[in-house]
């Protein structure tokens, strides 16, 4: 049996209201709001980016694990918004974190679910017996083009899940896969700012791999949707993961734990690794907890988790998700979002 | 920045490692072969906590060039409970706010970039801590700079949250 | 050890001077300083400059500036000690001299800022690259920091350093080559644009281009040069911490303090004998140190001198009658023989509407970066 024996979150502190991005646009706050269900997103500063979001996140988890960095086998960055285009987040952030040298690294790409794949090869390392821990981050800094749909959600952030064999806080009990080629949202090399399908993202493409990959794990593993505690789904917006928890069968009061997504944003490969940290922020053990990741291009992971009795026990030694989207964060306005984002175009 | 000599400071600006003289005490950050204290060669090493306390401070309206959209940003020399002092920026807060006997924690981040191509440089930068106790600030408090203002906490009430 | 005297001094007026490349600046006045003593040859040269290579892509300078003096084959030597280059280049020329190693040496000093490079980023190579300018430090940003503890410590406030500006620029007014040649006023000063908090743009000194030259023979040749040559008694230097961050005591410049000591001990002379000094000003809060560093005022009294007039034309211990760095002009490699070139004049009687009354013994007081190196010269009118 091998399962998360530390997990870590880390948000950036400034925000930018919906309200704010849509009155640049000469849009009307209020409908988007309802519309996407999104209130505000967290803004990452110059000095943030994938490596230092995944360097406080780990942090998290090896002070939750109780491990000594050095006996980390695997340190796995799943993101879609890299700092290099060649050269890893993986070893800077092994570096910082006082992992290795003896130890394996890969950066993970896959849209959104890029950090659940992260999770799912260390959980398969750890389990071969290969390594006794590996660590999984999923953590984005993503773009969202001026005047699109995305700039709304499109937000920063990342969680990071230690696998290991012994002292878990939460066993996986079954995963499953769900993968077929859909281009619904790309980006090209050299390109700034991804492109995507429009509606074409919706049913063809979140809906169904989403509720594919649920579906499959719930048969392999023989459970039901209210066998679970608490279910989490990746969240491109307020809306989807509802809408989707909805139609699988999944209850308000499921999702609400998870749904972290209306003060946070969309941090894409953060997403759903988030709304699990948020879920085991208050989880009670034997709580069974699903989560079901979604990457464009397209495919979703699907988890199911059984927390034990080190969970309340060992939760305490890092900050909660909570506690980062409600404590102290900072409102910019949208040039200064700009400006952040580098949206603006100076001279070299 | 020459990508060797960024290399070869990785031990002190990613894990902060320090050194202490085996003769006087005295903490060095960063590491040194010399004690500036007693010239001893006997140094042992160490790995500063991730906190401190601000010494002094200011706050820089005039950038050097890789940092040209970041002003006004602070600047302060920050002492480790090793005893330590080490030279950081402090983020994430209103950068006039900072004064010396502020508490920072010390977290990773992006320091500097080389231009459109060159290497990205990683380091620490002192975060404030909030002591103790306090209470949770209104929304409306803390901007970064006078252009960063409260946003009004009308939108997004409970009613935008629930479908 | 002979005895040293400086018998001549020339100097190019300090500014944006872009008609002037960094060679022309010098040799403009070193013959001037040549033309001053009616002297034909030197045994040696010593050009204090800290950053030709960065501003406009130019080493060697020793060479070059001894080729277009029309001295081509003298021994010529570059001295870099950030802003106190020529301040130690005099030294060197005072030890060549004393030794009896050389009978006429030339030391000067020359920068040249304007030509287009990034001068913060030039002038940071002074601080520690790797602990100080990674952070993006800036040379105001350190002088800040140090203001800032000087504050917290003494109760100096950003109206005290205000005054210091003041004062300068009163000097200045009457010096025809300052690179700003009027007064300021209070008002100016702390309405002025905010580069560093707490220092504000007329709290800094300026980037400026120019050059400045002394010659120095043996006491005993000096008849030779001239009828009133001015003596050098003492020469001492210092450094301290390169990084502000390792220093015991953020608000009190040591290396001033230990090559004073050093001078003062050399020349036999304490603060309370000098007539006329000129102190480092590269910002107002650095001469406020820097007195109380040369024993001027105490520890950390230094704030209200300006002030009261003590530190001005007329009070007990002028200070900076040029103008300083802040009203004259600041090309880097220059100030510390420019320094001399205001003593030396001062100990001749020759300084006009600046004249400090019976002035016989002065200083000059040169460093460099944040402090980390220093240099001090004792003069006697003979």
């Amino acid at each position: 049996m091998a399962g998360i024996v530390g997990y870590g979150a880390y948000i950036p502190r400034k925000r930018i209201t919906t309200e704010e991005i849509a009155r640049q646009w000469g849009k009307d706050p209020g409908t988007i709001s309802r519309g996407l269900l999104l209130q505000e997103k967290s803004v990452p500063g110059f000095d943030e980016d994938t490596i230092t979001i995944s360097v406080a996140a780990g942090r998290g988890a090896l002070e939750r694990a109780g491990v000594d960095p050095s006996r980390v086998g695997a340190v796995y960055i799943g993101s879609e918004s890299h700092p290099y285009a060649v050269k890893p987040s993986g070893t800077v952030v092994a570096e910082a974190l006082g992992i290795g040298p003896e130890v394996h690294v890969a950066d993970f790409e896959f849209a959104c679910k890029a950090g659940t794949e992260a999770m799912f090869v260390a959980l398969a390392l750890v389990e071969s017996g290969r390594a006794d821990y590996a660590l999984a981050i999923g953590a984005d800094t993503s773009q969202g083009a001026p005047d699109d749909a995305l700039e709304f959600s499109a937000s920063a952030g990342g969680a990071a899940y230690l696998f290991g064999r012994e002292e878990l806080m939460a066993e996986v009990i079954e995963t499953y896969s769900f993968t077929t080629d859909t281009p619904d949202f790309w980006r090209r090399e050299g390109e700034f700012y991804p492109r995507h399908g429009g509606r074409f993202t919706g049913e063809p493409a979140y809906f169904k791999h989403v509720t594919a990959a649920t579906r499959g794990l719930l048969q392999k593993s023989g459970l039901a949707p209210e066998d679970f505690r608490y279910a989490v789904f990746h969240m491109p917006n307020g809306k989807f993961p509802l809408a989707v928890g909805g139609q699988l069968g999944f209850t308000r009061e499921q999702l609400e734990t998870g749904w972290v997504v209306p003060t946070m944003g969309n941090t894409y490969s953060g997403s759903s690794p988030t709304g699990l940290a948020a879920i085991l922020d208050v989880a009670d053990p034997d709580d069974l907890i699903l989560i079901t990741s979604f990457g464009s291009g397209a495919g979703s992971d699907s988890f199911a988790l059984r927390a034990t009795d080190l969970l309340p026990e060992r939760r305490g030694r890092a900050q909660a998700v909570r506690a980062m989207l409600d404590g102290e964060h900072r409102y910019v306005t949208y040039g200064q979002y700009a400006k952040y984002r580098e949206k603006i175009i100076v001279n070299e | 920045m020459p990508s060797p000599r960024y290399w070869r400071e990785i031990p002190s600006r990613y894990r902060l490692e320090a050194t202490k003289c085996s003769s006087c005490g005295k903490v060095t950050f960063p590491a040194r072969k010399v004690c500036p204290g007693c010239r001893s060669r006997e140094l042992g090493k160490l790995r500063l906590s991730r906190s401190g306390r601000v010494v002094t401070c200011t706050v820089v309206h005039v950038p050097p060039g890789d940092f040209l959209m970041h002003a006004p940003y602070a600047l302060a020399i920050v002492e480790t409970p090793e005893g330590a002092r080490l030279m950081v920026q402090v983020a994430d807060c209103d950068p006039a706010a900072v004064a010396p006997g502020m508490e920072v924690a010390l977290e990773f981040r992006c320091i500097r970039k080389e231009g459109h191509g060159g290497i990205l440089c990683y380091g620490y930068k002192g975060v404030p801590t909030p002591p103790a106790g306090a209470e949770e600030p209104p929304l409306a408090a803390g901007n970064d700079a006078a252009a960063e203002k409260p946003q009004p906490a009308a939108t997004g009430t409970p009613e935008a949250s629930h479908a | 050890m002979r005895e040293v005297a400086i018998v001549a001094a020339g100097m190019t007026r300090f500014g944006e001077l872009w008609g002037a490349s960094l060679r022309d600046l010098f040799v403009e006045a070193a013959l001037d300083a040549l033309a001053g003593a009616g002297a034909d040859r030197l045994d040696s040269l010593y050009v204090g400059n800290m950053a030709g290579g960065q501003f406009v892509g130019q080493e060697h300078l020793g060479p070059l500036v001894a080729d277009h003096m029309g001295m081509t084959g003298v021994a010529a030597t570059r001295v870099e000690s950030a802003c106190a280059s020529s301040g130690v280049a005099l030294r060197m020329a005072f030890m060549e001299v004393a030794s009896g190693f050389s009978d006429l040496v030339l030391a000067g000093g020359v920068e040249k800022m304007t030509d287009g490079a990034d001068v913060a980023e030039v002038l940071a190579t002074a601080s520690d690259q790797e602990t100080e300018v990674y952070h993006g430090v800036t040379f105001p940003a350190l002088y800040a920091m140090i203001a800032r503890a000087h504050m917290q410590a003494h109760g100096t406030t950003e109206e005290d350093m205000a005054w210091v500006s003041v004062k300068s620029h009163r000097h200045g007014a009457a010096n025809p080559k300052a690179q700003f040649p009027r007064q300021v006023t209070l008002e100016q000063v702390l309405g002025s644009a905010m580069v560093s908090e707490p220092l504000r743009m007329l709290h800094c000194s300026p980037v400026s281009d120019g050059a400045a030259a002394v010659l120095l023979c043996p006491l005993e040749q000096a008849k030779r040069y001239t009828d009133r040559p001015v003596q050098i008694l003492g020469s001492g230097m210092a450094t301290g911490s390169l990084a502000l961050a390792d220093r015991d005591d953020i608000a009190s410049l040591d290396a001033v303090r230990e090559s004073a000591k050093r001078a003062y001990a050399m020349a036999e002379v304490g603060p309370e004998d000098v007539d006329v000094a000129e102190v480092h000003d590269c910002f107002s809060i650095a001469e406020i140190c820097c007195i109380e560093a040369l024993g001027f005022a105490d520890e950390g009294q230094g704030a209200s001198c300006a002030r009261t007039g003590e530190t001005a034309l007329g009070g007990r211990m002028p200070v900076n009658t040029s103008g300083g760095l802040k009203s004259k002009g600041h090309p880097v490699g220059a100030t510390g023989v420019a320094q001399a070139v205001e003593v030396f004049e001062q100990l001749r009687g020759e300084s006009g509407e600046r004249q400090v009354e019976g002035a016989r013994i002065g200083l000059t007081q040169n460093m460099g970066g944040s402090g980390a190196s220093s240099v001090v010269h004792i003069f006697k009118g003979v």
